[in-house]
């Protein structure tokens, strides 16, 4: 069960952190996974500690970096923040995903498309 | 691009990965606090709040695992922790963790050394020389003498100039310069080359030059020399302006135009040169005269380079070719001559081919040593894995992969043998000029058989190291992937002695394998015992107590006449010596590295066949030299003083000899034609051995030495030592000259054993390492009885509360063991029957199959089998009962 959720979010999760991070700037761990459900409605079932190892690989690739900082409450956490590269990926991977979406809503609903 | 920044922030991430996890653990920590706020802000009591945000987190743990292996190369990881743990395992057991390791390190060790002999001696032996690979000895053949015959100068050149496939055609002839150091007198080796020598082989003088064409040409017209590195430090100590300088070269000034480079010994295996003289000195250097213009001399050895991409096929068929056209133009020389090519390890000229089956040899022991070994430290690890089977079975049983298991073991196996291929590689090199030490010495001086330690055997001995890691690493591995989870995590009981044999097995056959192995080494040593007693119970059919040294007369420029006057009057004073029987002068001493005088002959009254030539060796020899050298006469007289110059020219002939062309008439009376002269043979001398114990009686004759050459060796019949006979000998040598000094003074016997150093050199390494393996062996037997017996204490007890006594007991295991022994004795006896054939040159009058030698091996074995259970099987009796029962 674990599986075919994780896979699904491997792609998606790093548009979302790239996106939540483009939209309101630096953060930290815990405000993306806000933010993240927020967007999705509360419909998205996130586990929220899968985000943690997401946000070091979206950091081996160069697209976010972090710093520690301190949070609104005035304890120290860890903000992230997208980089030149990882716009240029968000930019590639919101389009690679519009396409796909489009094509995949063409196949549920071939109906709207007939008529 | 990505994909190697990934990879290096991972490998970053494995460096700097202690302060990893406070940082995780307080990112972690920090989101659950603001996620429990939160909660706690829509109402959840605190409880509720702090679970909440838990679930909705996921697992703590499993997020930092992957959190973990995400920051790092999990592959490193896991080797690096069973590095760590596999480290701390073997410092836990220091004892087994030391004989393993020292088990490791002399197989690996002697392996290491054997390949880089075989690469320094046979395979490279001159590391300065540019193109080894190319370079092939040449020697001559004749149809009617056995053995390999030297090639003739007027032959070479034309070989060299008839030849399109090779660069270089190299001569390069040992001789002997006597140089006179106190009252001793020393042998410093050195060659007479062909000029073309420094440059063909690619080897700069690092003083002066090398020689040029123009002094191949000339009866003895350039009398200038090359000396070695280590004479120009020692004898000349590193004199800057050496050039130009003149050393006296048997009896002659030679300039020195050249010091060879560090390192440079020549290319002769098993002397290092010390001067090298053009060609054009032959006849300086060359006791038996002049030899550059007759193609019937034939005394060149030397080496070919051919160029690249020619094969020695090719190569053989081109100047085999050319000694046919040879033949065919001067057939009163070359009747049924021609020339062979050899790879540098077949050299038959120098010592490479001598040594070749002792190298083979110590190649096959060292191997079974390391297999020995790796049997040995396998079953450690597998008596070791049996000890941490509960603990191997825990971790498979909370769900490590039995991969990781296979990993881990194996990673422990890699730790014994690195730290084992270190140390093996220090032996190594230790040990890499060792082996001259096997052979005697000769003349005060130990042979030049330097080991070459290069990347070829470096590379070789780490193969053998990865093999034997997989060797023994995996028994362990194989065994422990068998573990079932269900029976092992029981309490485990049982016993092994009676029944249950099927888990000992792996144990028991790597010590039938050991025990095979050595049974092999056993009987080799055997063998070749037997073969060199029975070598030297040969009588030389002379009288062994005879002592033999040399006075070279050369060195103070001595012509015929007064060398002559010389020997006359040293014989004289040496009879007159009290203790000494009777002296007299050779010109070759038998057994020596000097070849004989070898001539064709006719025998009066004996037709040859048309195409027959008799070639048969001789001797220069002086008056009584038979009865000095203890040889009988069968008719006939020797020779006396009054055969010299102007009397008539006269010969003994050998029993051998008159009975195949006298056929039974005697010899005494009639003649016999030697390079043309005829001789009157005047006596008839029983045969003896002239070059080698092994040799099958040969004809043989002497000659008087005043009407054929200059003798420089002397034999003494005394009752004195040979150190007193040495002094009274240089006494006697500086009061008739103060420019000479004698030679080294042995006995004969020890002129004898020199020849069959080889053979002893075998019998002394397969003895050493089939002791050694023995005692590993017996080790490896100790190991499994042992365990065996600890792994059945409960069985014993049983059987002893049941009625067995202590005798029933130690027959019960002392019959496990030496079944095993059998067994392996059983599968050595296989194995030695097909390897001994290969010893072949080396045994001589033994079967390979000697059953004596089996025999013997098979109870020496026993003997060690037996020690080795015994202790074990007394343990066992000392087991108690009632606590045994208990447990």
């Amino acid at each position: 069960m674990t599986k075919d959720k994780t896979d699904i979010l491997h792609g998606s999760l790093a548009l979302m952190v790239l996106r939540t991070l483009d939209t309101l700037g630096p953060q930290h761990g815990w405000g993306i996974a806000r933010r993240i459900e927020q967007i999705s409605g509360d419909a998205l079932e996130l586990n929220q500690g899968s985000l943690y190892p997401a946000l070091l690989r979206l950091q081996q690739m160069g697209w976010i970096t972090s710093k520690w900082g301190a949070s609104d409450n005035n304890r120290r956490a860890r903000f992230y923040a997208i980089t030149r590269a990882g716009k240029k990926q968000l930019a590639a991977e919101a389009a690679n995903w519009e396409r796909i979406a489009g094509i995949l809503s063409r196949f549920a609903n071939p109906a709207r498309e007939s008529s | 691009m990505t994909k190697i920044r990934v990879l290096l922030s991972r490998l970053a991430g494995l460096l700097r990965k202690g302060n990893l996890e406070p940082d995780i653990d307080e990112e972690l920590d920090f989101h659950l606090q603001m996620e429990i706020a939160e909660n706690l802000r829509q109402g959840m009591p605190p409880d509720e709040a702090r679970s909440a945000a838990l679930r909705r987190f996921g697992g703590v743990a499993r997020v930092k695992e992957t959190y973990r292996e995400t920051h790092s190369l999990p592959v490193f990881q896991v080797l690096w922790q069973d590095l760590r743990y596999g480290l701390r395992m073997l410092r836990r057991s220091p004892g087994f963790s030391l004989l393993a390791i020292l088990c490791l390190t002399l197989g690996i060790g002697s392996n290491a050394a054997v390949f880089s002999w075989i690469e320094g001696i046979l395979l490279r032996p001159f590391p300065m020389v540019a193109h080894q690979d190319r370079m092939m000895a040449i020697a001559g053949w004749n149809r009617d003498v056995p053995g390999d015959p030297d090639v003739s100068w007027p032959d070479f050149q034309d070989f060299e100039k008839n030849c399109t496939l090779f660069d270089a055609f190299i001569v390069d002839r040992i001789t002997g310069v006597t140089l006179a150091i106190g009252d001793r007198s020393e042998v410093a080796r050195s060659s007479i080359v062909s000029a073309n020598y420094f440059d063909a082989l690619g080897v700069r003088p690092i003083l002066g030059r090398g020689f040029e064409p123009s002094e191949n040409i000339g009866r003895n017209a350039h009398p200038l020399t090359v000396i070695s590195y280590q004479l120009w430090q020692s004898r000349y100590k590193s004199d800057p302006n050496i050039i130009g300088k003149t050393q006296m070269l048997n009896g002659m000034p030679h300039t020195i135009i050249g010091v060879a480079p560090e390192g440079f010994y020549g290319t002769f295996v098993g002397w290092a040169m010390e001067f090298w003289v053009p060609l054009s000195m032959q006849e300086k250097f060359d006791p038996s005269g002049y030899k550059l213009e007759d193609r019937g001399e034939r005394w060149i050895e030397g080496f070919v380079r051919l160029k690249p991409g020619v094969t020695l096929e090719q190569a053989q068929a081109e100047i085999s070719a050319v000694a046919k056209r040879l033949e065919a133009a001067y057939p009163k020389t070359n009747r049924g001559c021609g020339v062979n090519l050899f790879p540098l390890w077949r050299t038959p000229f120098n010592n490479a081919r001598t040594l070749f089956p002792t190298l083979g040899i110590a190649l096959a022991v060292v191997v079974s040593v390391l297999l020995i070994a790796c049997a040995n430290v396998g079953n450690l690890l597998l008596v070791r894995a049996f000890g941490r089977r509960h603990e191997m079975t825990i971790r498979l049983a909370v769900g490590a992969g039995r991969s990781r298991l296979l990993k881990q073991l194996l990673t422990e196996g890699m730790i014994l043998a690195t730290i084992a291929a270190a140390g093996g590689f220090l032996m190594a090199y230790w040990c890499r000029n060792l082996f001259v030490l096997l052979l005697p010495a000769r003349d005060g001086q130990r042979m030049n058989l330097p080991g070459e330690i290069d990347w070829r055997v470096l590379a070789l001995s780490t193969g053998v190291c990865v093999i034997a890691t997989l060797l023994f690493g995996l028994v362990p591995a194989v065994q422990t992937s068998k573990i079932d989870l269900t029976s092992a995590l029981k309490a485990e009981a049982g016993g092994v002695v009676g029944g249950g044999r099927r888990r000992g097995l792996v144990r028991s056959g790597l010590v039938l394998v050991q025990v095979a192995l050595s049974f092999v080494l056993l009987v080799g040593a055997g063998l070749l015992l037997q073969s060199l007693r029975g070598i030297q119970n040969i009588s030389p059919g002379f009288s062994t107590m005879t002592l033999t040294t040399n006075v070279d007369v050369k060195v103070a420029g001595y012509d015929r006449q007064r060398s002559n006057n010389f020997q006359d009057a040293l014989i004289d004073r040496l009879q007159a010596l009290g203790g000494v029987e009777s002296a007299a002068i050779q010109r070759t001493t038998p057994f020596g590295y000097r070849s004989y005088s070898s001539a064709p002959i006719a025998v009066e009254g004996y037709e040859t066949a048309p195409d027959q030539q008799l070639i048969v060796d001789y001797n220069e020899v002086g008056p009584a030299y038979l009865a000095t050298m203890g040889i009988p006469l069968v008719s006939g007289r020797e020779f006396t003083r009054a055969d010299n110059e102007t009397a008539q020219p006269v010969a003994v002939v050998n029993d051998v000899m008159a009975a195949l062309y006298w056929r039974g008439r005697d010899p005494v009376g009639s003649r016999l034609q030697v390079k043309g002269k005829w001789l009157q043979v005047v006596g008839v001398a029983r045969v003896s051995k002239y070059e080698r114990l092994m040799e099958t009686p040969k004809p043989f004759f002497f000659v008087p030495v005043r009407q054929n050459s200059v003798g420089l060796g002397l034999v003494i019949r005394t009752s004195l030592p040979p150190a007193v006979m040495a002094k009274a000998l240089a006494r006697e040598v500086k009061a008739l000259d103060e420019n000479l000094a004698p030679g080294e003074v042995i006995t004969m016997q020890e002129q004898v054993d020199r020849t069959t150093a080889v053979q002893r050199t075998a019998v002394m390494m397969l003895a050493v390492f089939g002791g050694l393996a023995l005692v590993l062996a017996a080790i490896g037997l100790y190991g499994v009885m042992s365990y065996t017996v600890s792994q059945s204490t409960r069985e014993l007890g049983l059987r002893m509360a049941l009625g067995a006594d202590a005798g029933n007991l130690v027959r019960l295991i002392m019959s496990n063991g030496l079944a095993l022994t059998v067994a392996g004795v059983v599968a050595g006896t296989a194995a030695a029957l097909g390897l001994t054939r290969l010893m072949g040159t080396l045994l001589y009058k033994v079967s390979p199959r000697d059953p004596a030698v089996f025999g013997s091996a098979c109870l020496v074995m026993i003997i060690a089998a037996s020690a080795a259970c015994f202790l074990p099987a007394w343990r066992a009796t000392r087991t108690d009962p009632v606590r045994a029962l208990r447990e």
